[in-house]
């Protein structure tokens, strides 16, 4: 009782903690986007023959024609009143926007994040238990060539391989096969969202979609969790502990899996928190390679098309994101060793 | 005579990035059942390694390249992992140095305890809890219940070896190993440890060895010592033989390096008291957290005074010295030097002061405490600059400064790395002398040295003070070494002064129970 009501306190606080930040992120964001060349005004009018007038009524209508301090509070206010503008381009409100494209981000990147953990784990475990050996340098080869090749080079060399020669793959072109049913919304995730409604063949196409893309963007952050593992392994089996254990005549198994990596597991959970943010808003390439309806293309396109309600939205859901993250981080930090005072 | 376990011509090397060294030539050991054997040594005889090549613990760059390692007649030196995991622990038991390291951070120390049973036995997980709570009150652990559910670093340290010593137990091995298990420990601590490691072994006909860097220690618990140096036995003996009548001149030497309740410096005594020199008066420190650190403290000490400051961890005595030395504000309280009232310049200025040059400090761990990246040149030059001192000049008053510390000039060039114990603390030494200072600050300055080092560096102390006029306030565990170097002393407890005087009749007729109880935890060996 008294650990969770701590965990809660310390959650509060981190979050009030982070508002100023998060403010200090809208207004960077915002100012930032009326600094860059173009104007949205000439882009969003009828056509190259729009004249004068035309362009000044839409900028008028967008209140681009008031000051920039002016135009900072009244979109302060919005967000206070829970809106984050109109997109443009789509027509609707930049929330709503955003709220139907997260899920399919979180999706990919969830899917990344496990299967990068699954195997970045054991291959950083494997290549600290024989520092030196083949399987310490073929792990650093394999961690090399996934930083090395960016993430559209490696997703369209995938679809490649997969879809064109060995035709193994469905067509990489969304979350799920057109013809498939879409699932009622629970999580918004669609693989689990089929599974609950009981209709597999959804779930397995939808699944078989976010393999590729799954796939390319572990390899991408493949590197930064093993060689983490791997340091952070080194360390732990070299400490007084362990060779205690290995004193009182425990099982390799025992020592390996329960005393160093519990251990070990503590820093790469810190960079798993780091990883997993990056990714969502830096999969740009891999959602636009599988035509993967994500918040970050959203994002791409609106930026390219100087669309300001959209990129300030998507900038504050990543600011936002990444303060849960890091809270998550440090209440699983807390609760994983009990040196860490959660309050 | 069977022996139990029979070490014969042991020989190990470590690969190094500078080619194998050799750690052992040959050693020969053995321990009968039910024995007490004290393996003693400096830091590099090779007392750790024999006792972690026997059970085969060593680390990925040490091997054994010849010898037998003989365990109730059958050789364990090329032994499977597989015989060996059956052997630790359940047999040949190890304890450690810095036993809050040596547990599982993360786990609880009953779930610790329990995997040690359940490594060799098959027992239910309730019937291993049960025995490691029975472990857990033999070795005396108040509440035990309660510590089952403890982390390690809820725990003391003398808390976490009695954990350590339960679980080394909890199989009922035929030998233990201790490898300085006192070490790091305060002195009522140690003694307590050391008093449950005799009792228990005792109890359960068990073999001890105990390793060990102090030799009234080994003297005190084991029926047979034997000194190691650079990797070879020099000689074993009956304590009482190795005290009266050493054979070999190293141990010869390790004798009388080792400070006893006699050993007495040459300089010592000078009851010369110049004028006073700082005056504290009333000093108090409370911490962040509401302890009272420094509880109500005045003293004095004069000029070419050497005051010790005694005290286990906890009682105060390094907040003191960091108070004194202008590094740590006090809450309330006043320090004069001279004239001067230095406590009311914040710690934050007091570099500005002039007086920041007559109040130096040497630290406790005489590598830590240089910049690993400053050559011992640099070390000594770069406070002397900060304090304005001449560019021009600066080479030869750095010179000077290490002459005065007996560090040769010729190893001004090198770096911390490249140079021994001994001669990390002649820098700190010299660092601090070169300002020409009024009073030095010495914290636990010898802790970490090998008893020959300190010897030599209690000397050149001593030698100091009485050729300079040099004031100390010397801060220490080890009272032997107190003694050695002060005519008066102050005992602290819980922040408290609880007893000060005279060195000699604090110790012949302590007045207070705990100073008694602290004279009476000296390891010392009675012939």
């Amino acid at each position: 009782m008294t650990k969770s009501a701590a965990v809660l306190r310390l959650a509060g606080r981190r979050l009030a903690a982070s508002l100023p930040a998060l403010l200090g992120v809208v207004v960077f964001t915002f100012v930032l986007m009326r600094v860059l060349p173009g104007d949205p005004a000439v882009f969003f009018a009828s056509g190259p023959s729009a004249g004068q007038k035309e362009i000044e009524d839409i900028r008028h209508q967008m209140g681009l024609d008031r000051s920039i301090p002016v135009q900072l509070a009244f979109y302060l206010r919005d967000i206070g009143t829970g809106s984050l503008g109109h997109s443009m381009t789509t027509g609707q409100p930049v929330l709503k926007d955003l709220e139907e494209r997260l899920p399919a981000s979180l999706e990919l990147t969830f899917a990344a994040l496990v299967l990068a953990l699954g195997l970045a784990i054991p291959m950083g475990v494997l290549a600290a238990l024989n520092p030196g050996s083949t399987t310490d340098h073929a792990v650093r080869f394999l961690c090399t060539l996934g930083v090395c090749v960016p993430t559209f080079v490696s997703g369209l060399l995938l679809i490649y391989v997969f879809y064109y020669l060995a035709g193994i793959a469905p067509d990489p072109t969304g979350r799920i096969d057109i013809f498939a049913s879409q699932p009622p919304s629970h999580t918004g995730f669609l693989v689990i969202d089929s599974l609950i409604a009981g209709d597999f063949d959804a779930a397995r196409s939808a699944a078989s979609q976010l393999v590729l893309p799954a796939v390319t963007m572990a390899l991408f952050v493949l590197a930064p969790l093993a060689r983490m593992t791997r340091a952070s392994m080194l360390a732990v089996l070299g400490s007084d502990f362990i060779r205690t254990a290995r004193a009182m005549g425990l099982s390799r198994g025992r020592i390996v899996f329960v005393y160093a990596l519990r251990n070990a597991a503590l820093p790469v959970l810190t960079i798993a928190g780091i990883v997993f943010s990056t990714m969502l808003g830096a999969n740009v390439l891999v959602e636009k390679v599988f035509s993967w309806p994500g918040v970050a293309a959203y994002a791409l396109d609106a930026l390219l098309a100087t669309d300001y309600a959209p990129v300030q939205g998507f900038v504050l859901l990543m600011a936002v994101i990444f303060v849960f993250v890091n809270l998550l981080v440090d209440v699983l930090y807390g609760l994983a060793d009990p040196r860490v005072n959660a309050a | 005579m069977s022996a139990l376990l029979r070490v014969e011509d042991l020989q190990v090397s470590f690969a190094t990035r500078a080619g194998n060294v050799k750690a052992l030539h040959g050693v020969n050991l053995e321990i009968a059942a039910g024995e007490t054997l004290g393996i003693v040594g400096e830091s590099g005889s090779g007392k750790s390694v024999t006792a972690l090549a026997a059970l085969r613990l060593l680390d990925r760059a040490g091997r054994i390249d010849g010898g037998r390692i003989l365990w109730r007649g059958e050789d364990i030196a090329h032994a499977s992992r597989r015989r060996l995991h059956a052997l630790r622990g359940a047999e040949i038991a190890m304890i450690f140095q810095n036993p809050r390291a040596a547990l599982n951070p993360i786990r609880s120390v009953g779930a610790q305890i329990i995997d040690a049973l359940r490594a060799h036995r098959s027992l239910s997980h309730a019937a291993a809890a049960a025995e490691a709570l029975e472990a857990l009150r033999q070795v005396r652990i108040r509440e035990p219940e309660r510590r089952m559910r403890a982390y390690p670093h809820e725990l003391s340290g003398g808390m976490c070896q009695r954990v350590m010593i339960a679980m080394a137990m909890a199989c009922k091995p035929a030998l233990l190993i201790a490898d300085e298990p006192t070490t790091g420990l305060d002195v009522t601590t140690q003694k307590a440890v050391m008093d449950l490691l005799g009792e228990l072994t005792r109890d359960h006909a068990m073999a001890l060895i105990l390793i060990t860097h102090d030799l009234a220690l080994a003297a005190q618990h084991c029926r047979r010592v034997t000194v190691m140096e650079q990797g070879r036995v020099v000689e074993t003996a009956a304590p009482a033989t190795l005290f009266t009548a050493p054979a070999h001149p190293y141990t010869q030497r390790l004798v009388a390096a080792s400070p006893t309740a006699t050993s007495t410096l040459p300089h010592r005594d000078s009851r010369s008291a110049g004028p006073q020199l700082l005056q504290v008066s009333h000093l108090t420190k409370r911490f962040a957290d509401g302890t009272l650190g420094v509880d109500n403290v005045s003293f004095t000490i004069a000029q070419g005074e050497s005051l010790g400051l005694v005290g286990e961890s906890g009682s105060g005595k390094t907040t003191i010295s960091r108070l004194v030395c202008r590094l740590m504000d006090a809450d309330s309280g006043e320090i004069r030097l001279g004239a001067a009232n230095i406590g009311a310049v914040p710690a934050c200025d007091f570099y500005r002061a002039p007086q920041r040059r007559d109040v130096q400090i040497v630290f406790q761990d005489a590598g830590e405490s240089l910049n690993p990246r400053f050559t011992a040149f640099d070390a000594i030059a770069d406070p002397l600059l900060r304090l304005g001192a001449d560019r021009s000049r600066i080479k030869q008053t750095v010179a000077e400064g290490a002459i005065r510390a007996g560090l040769s000039p010729d190893l001004l060039g090198r770096y911390p790395h490249q140079l021994s114990g001994g001669q990390k603390a002649r820098i700190g030494i010299a660092r601090a002398l070169a300002s020409q200072p009024k009073l030095l600050v010495l914290d636990e300055p010898t802790a970490a040295l090998d008893v020959s080092v300190q010897a030599v560096i209690l000397e050149l102390l001593d030698r100091l003070r009485a050729e300079q006029g040099l004031a100390y306030l010397f801060v220490s565990h080890d009272l032997n070494v107190v003694r050695m170097l002060c005519a008066r002393l102050i005992v602290l407890q819980h922040g408290r002064i609880v007893e000060q005087g005279d060195a000699q009749s604090v110790f012949r007729s302590p007045q207070s129970p705990y100073t008694a109880e602290l004279v009476a935890c000296i390891p010392r060996f009675a012939l």
